[in-house]
């Protein structure tokens, strides 16, 4: 029989934190359903009937995986793509707005995110084009097409503007780094929100010294105390050049644009330097310095002109620059209150009350972990995180055992997604990451998002039973 | 390889460090850091009602009689309870022991049978007083679960009025179902314009939602109050009546039962409305309001019975007027008509009393000295008349122009207990005789007497027709009402169906009857330098003493006030309607009584029917 076949071959431990996953995640829904005062045992009418549907539709696609062949997967990775980016695109015109993002189709009683496809999609072709054995880091080309195929559902999501699931396309960082991108991509993106994050709280006159200040110290230790002194002198050099220009014009003193003329100085100085003496970390150095001051103007612009006076103050209140417990930051505030009532054991199941009546919004999607963190308290959160990482680990696990390349790669694409949402979502619970409206996979109610995990999840699965031979 | 690994190692890193980072902050915010439990428990959200101010009731002229003042109820959020020193609460709210477990009982009772809920407020304790509110306030933080709701009761201005004004109270079941609006414990207008126009007086409920802590206090609003709905106030109303002429109408019925209607013929809007006896609406207001409606309710002399618009009495001669009218319109006489009169109305064995005058008369002074004769030999004439084939038909024609008089149907005023009055049909008697029957039998009509019923405003607006000389508006008591119109219906013309021309005589008789020298039944009405026309009735009584009643209109051209008066057990109609009529008039049209009547005046109000002596 094919159960008997597949049966010994799919991970059954990944299948079993699934399970515990999805089940754990509907008594969850059905608690913050539950209305105490009305106490019905089972309703027809509320997500938690529904949510049991959409398991069990759930449970098909888990045997249609299974049952395709996974070579499949790979033949059929461009066309997946190409319908998935059809239907991004096609959302922007023809979907329905809710919560200001367009990005849903609706076929009657149905609802259908076309984004879901988009990762599944996206991450099949990502590891198409890097298994191929000809590709590499190292070729213009190859990256370029990369770059390209990843942008295109990027930004037909961000015109959705449904930027929360545009920012998970940026997880691909991940697989990208572990299939040899450069650390320094890794590192220059995590300074990238360093410094945007400083850039709100401090001048941006100061955080560009900052910038230059580390520039010269990674220069002091990469190069030698010569150029290093050289460099400071030139840049000190312009600024003051600049400064005394502007004072004897009688123009209105302009520090910004003092330290950019000494920066291109400095940079002036490096090119020569570097390219005489043939100095390799010059480049790079250039390349973080001038990038970071960009970033620098770039939020600041962003925050300022772009952002409307709601949005910054969502920034601000996550950043704990203003306390607005009734206000911006109330969202937050709220889900810290049923989060932190829980205590130690929680109130109990069912007996949560600050994730009923309304207090948190979305309680049963993207806020599902409040009740989580309410009704069965540390232990529960803990458990929760805990299997998140666990399943995360396995994943990483079960990739690097792959034989063939594409196999590993969508496996990582799958821990990477994962991650980002767990990461993002609980983050957003406990006040630690900003209100994106993503899904907490297998946990937030819904069967546009429940579907897509699960088919992520379960063509993973699917190729690990074959892990043993080249698929391409 | 070995680069793999290491790279491999740093993504497992990095997601390992966010599960640390998240269970560090999770064990925080539930395990180490108090201060969000005692947020939970304080954080709950109440909705609170934000009452409507109710529309203020002004008089024709401006004053204003009816207003509001604030009032308190003790809410209750069952859920919120704690154990509590009830020795304590108690003494804040100065009630025993026993009524606070009664209390207790009735509110586990209700939540038991679901009328209300353990999630919302509810109320407690009704109408604190002022004392009970302070004691309470400073107290509350020790009380979970409680809070004081304000809201607003009506304040009368005046003693009077009462039953023009109607009260409010608590709605009742039928009110909640009729209308979502309602909620338990809210109130609504009981009766008079309160009930009537209780759609533009309420105004519109807010709502407000805030957050509160453990003790009860409010930490502010919910959502920045993005969910708060503001009150809308009640729209104000300007009523037709002259609070003063009320007042003064009141304190002459004083001891006295019995109304008095006044209108303003020209527009059918009524000026007064006194049921006697009466009572202050003050009594109506709040906590104390149950124990006075018992206690009026079971008084023998049934205070709160609106006599104007409930009570009917047989009209009396006044109706003399109406017939004299019926009989000139269907020709069967002319101003011109006398019959004779000798101490009454005789045929064969049947005779009708009369009082002594001269005979025969005219139909001026038929009117001036109510000769019971001449209408019966009038009402004769009318249903025995030859172009109608039946006594039947006769009468039904009588009877037709009864109803466009007003008679035997409501007027529609604004007040829905109004009652029809009766005025009987042909079948009526049919059923009684046996079918024969003939204008003799009831000639009693004649003279406003037999089975006819009348309502003292129906009589109101039959002076009111006497003086429009054929016309009248329907009784109305809504003057203006804020940013709105009155009903249509008050500005529609009601025509009667008889010619302006036949008025002159009527109201000519109408006028001698007051000023016609010897003879004349109502020279007690006379008001010096008013040209007032009136007609006096007794209503039988087969209970006790007559009812003097009394219809009058002034001036007699371009009259302003129409006034109907009933006294019950007064006797004759001279007696008491027609000079209380006279003093209203007089008071409506001067402003003053004139001196030479304040002993008249002085009589009428020290008048005492019920306890003293006539």
């Amino acid at each position: 029989m094919v159960q008997n076949k597949y049966s010994k071959k799919v991970d059954w431990l990944t299948v079993s934190i699934y399970l515990i996953m999805v089940i754990f995640g509907w008594f969850n829904i059905y608690a913050a359903n539950y209305d105490p005062e009305n106490p019905i045992f089972f309703d027809p009418g509320k997500e938690y009937a529904k949510q049991l549907i959409w398991i069990g539709l759930s449970v098909i696609i888990i045997w249609v995986l299974i049952m395709t062949d996974s070579k499949f997967y790979v033949a059929f990775s461009y066309f997946l793509y190409g319908l998935s980016v059809f239907l991004l695109f096609s959302v922007i015109f023809f979907g329905k707005e809710i919560n200001g993002a367009k990005s849903w189709f609706e076929l009657g009683p149905l609802r259908f995110q076309p984004v879901e496809l988009g990762k599944i999609a996206t991450a099949l072709v990502m590891s198409r084009i890097m298994s191929r054995h000809d590709f590499s880091f190292n070729k213009p080309a190859k990256v370029a097409k990369i770059i390209g195929l990843w942008a295109l559902p990027v930004m037909c999501i961000f015109l959705q503007n449904d930027t929360g699931s545009a920012l998970v396309f940026f997880v691909f960082i991940l697989p990208f780094y572990r299939e040899g991108l450069t650390g320094n991509i890794l590192i220059f993106g995590i300074l990238t929100a360093v410094v945007a994050i400083l850039t709100l709280v401090y001048p941006n006159t100061l955080i560009i010294w900052l910038i230059l200040v580390a520039t010269l110290l990674f220069l002091l230790i990469k190069i030698d105390k010569k150029v290093t002194g050289i460099g400071a002198a030139v840049l000190l050099g312009g600024f003051t050049l600049a400064l005394t220009i502007y004072s004897i014009l009688g123009q209105a003193l302009r520090w910004e644009i003092f330290t950019v003329i000494g920066m291109a100085g400095l940079s002036i100085y490096l090119l020569i330097k570097g390219f005489v003496k043939n100095l390799k970390p010059v480049i790079p150095a250039l390349i973080f310095m001038w990038s970071l001051v960009a970033v620098t103007f770039t939020v600041d612009y962003f925050v300022d002109d772009v952002l409307s006076e709601y949005q910054r103050n969502r920034v601000y209140v996550l950043l704990g620059f203003k306390d607005d417990p009734l206000g911006a930051g109330y969202n937050v505030n709220q889900s810290k209150i049923a989060i932190g009532s829980g205590g130690l054991t929680g109130k109990g199941y069912l007996e949560g009350t600050q994730t009923k009546f309304d207090f948190v919004p979305e309680q049963s999607t993207d806020f599902i972990f409040c009740t989580v963190g309410e009704e069965w308290g540390y232990l529960g959160t803990f458990a929760v995180v805990f299997l998140y990482v666990f399943l995360i680990f396995r994943l990483i696990y079960l990739a690097e055992k792959q034989h063939s390349p594409f196999s590993r790669i969508y496996g990582y694409c799958v821990a990477s997604i994962f991650f980002y949402h767990m990461a993002i979502n609980i983050g957003m619970t406990i006040g630690l990451a900003p209100v994106i409206g993503i899904p907490l996979p297998f946990f937030s109610y819904g069967g546009s998002s429940l579907w897509g995990f699960t088919t992520l999840l379960f063509i993973f699965l699917k190729l690990d039973t074959d892990r043993n031979e080249l698929i391409r | 390889m070995e680069n793999i690994n290491r790279r491999t190692l740093v993504i497992g890193l990095i997601v390992l460090t966010i599960g640390i980072i998240f269970i560090i902050k999770l064990f925080i915010l539930q395990v180490y850091d108090p201060s969000y439990k005692f947020s939970a428990v304080s954080n709950t959200r109440r909705e609170i009602i934000s009452f409507p101010a109710r529309g203020l009731v002004y008089d024709r002229n401006g004053k204003l009689i009816v207003s509001n003042q604030a009032d308190y109820d003790l809410m209750v959020v069952p859920r919120e309870l704690k154990p509590m020193d009830s020795v304590t609460f108690c003494n804040s709210l100065e009630i025993s022991i026993e009524e606070l477990r009664n209390l207790f009982d009735d509110m586990n009772g209700r939540l038991h049978n679901k009328k209300i809920s353990r999630i919302k407020p509810s109320i407690f304790y009704k109408q604190l007083s002022v004392k009970q509110y302070g004691y309470l306030q400073e107290k509350l933080y020790k009380f979970d679960g409680f809070f004081v709701q304000r809201r607003t009761l009506r304040k009368y201005e005046y003693p009077y009025a009462a039953h023009i004004l109607g009260y409010i109270g608590e709605v009742g079941p039928q009110d909640i179902e009729r209308d979502d609006y309602y909620i338990r414990g809210d109130y609504n207008g009981i009766n008079g314009v309160e009930s009537t126009y209780e759609e533009f007086l309420r105004g519109e409920k807010g709502f407000k939602y805030v957050l509160v802590d453990v003790h009860g206090r409010q930490k502010g609003s919910f959502k920045d109050g993005e969910y708060d709905i503001p009150a809308v106030a009640g729209k104000d109303i300007k009523l037709t009546i002259d609070i003063e002429l009320q007042k003064y109408g009141e304190e002459l019925m004083q001891n006295k039962i019995g109304s008095i209607v006044a209108i303003d013929p020209q527009t059918g809007e009524i000026l007064t409305m006194i049921s006697s006896p009466t009572y202050d609406p003050s009594l109506m207001v709040g906590k104390k309001r149950a124990g006075n409606f018992s206690d009026l309710s079971t008084d023998s002399l049934k205070p709160l019975f609106n006599r104007p618009i409930m009570a009917w009495y047989p009209p009396g001669s006044t109706f003399k007027t109406i017939n004299a009218l019926i009989g000139l319109q269907e020709g069967v006489i002319t101003p011109d008509s006398r019959f004779e009169c000798h101490m009454g109305y005789s045929v064969g064995r049947f005779h009708l009393g009369c009082h002594n005058h001269p005979s025969p008369l005219d139909l001026r002074h038929s009117i001036s000295n109510s000769c019971n004769a001449y209408y019966c030999h009038v009402f004769r004439n009318i249903i025995d008349n030859k172009k109608y084939a039946s006594v039947q038909e006769g009468f039904d024609a009588w009877k037709g122009y009864l109803v466009k008089f007003g008679f035997g149907h409501r007027l529609g005023t604004d007040f829905s207990n109004e009652i029809r009055g009766f005025v009987p049909n042909s079948a009526t008697y049919d059923k009684i005789y046996n079918k024969s029957w003939s204008s003799l039998t009831v000639v009693s009509l004649a003279i406003g007497q037999g089975e006819l019923l009348t309502t003292p405003v129906q009589m109101a607006n039959m002076a009111a027709t006497l003086a429009n000389k054929g016309f009248f508006y329907t009784p109305h008591i809504i003057k203006e009402i804020e940013n709105d119109t009155i009903p249509s219906r008050f500005k529609e013309i009601h025509q009667t169906g008889i010619d302006t021309a036949h008025y002159r005589p009527v109201r000519d008789g109408m006028e001698m009857a007051i000023w016609g020298g010897p003879g004349s039944t109502a020279g007690a009405a006379r008001v010096p330098g008013i040209t007032i026309c009136g007609k006096t009735g007794t209503a039988q009584n087969p209970h006790g003493e007559d009812h003097s009643v009394f219809i009058a209109f002034a001036p007699k051209d371009n009259p302003k006030i129409a006034i109907a008066v009933y006294v019950e057990n007064g006797g004759f109609g001279a007696r008491w309607a027609a000079p209380i009529s006279s003093l209203m008039v007089e008071k409506y049209l001067k402003g003053e009584i004139d001196p030479s009547r304040s002993w008249l005046e002085t009589r009428m109000m020290e008048g005492d029917l019920i306890y003293g002596t006539k």
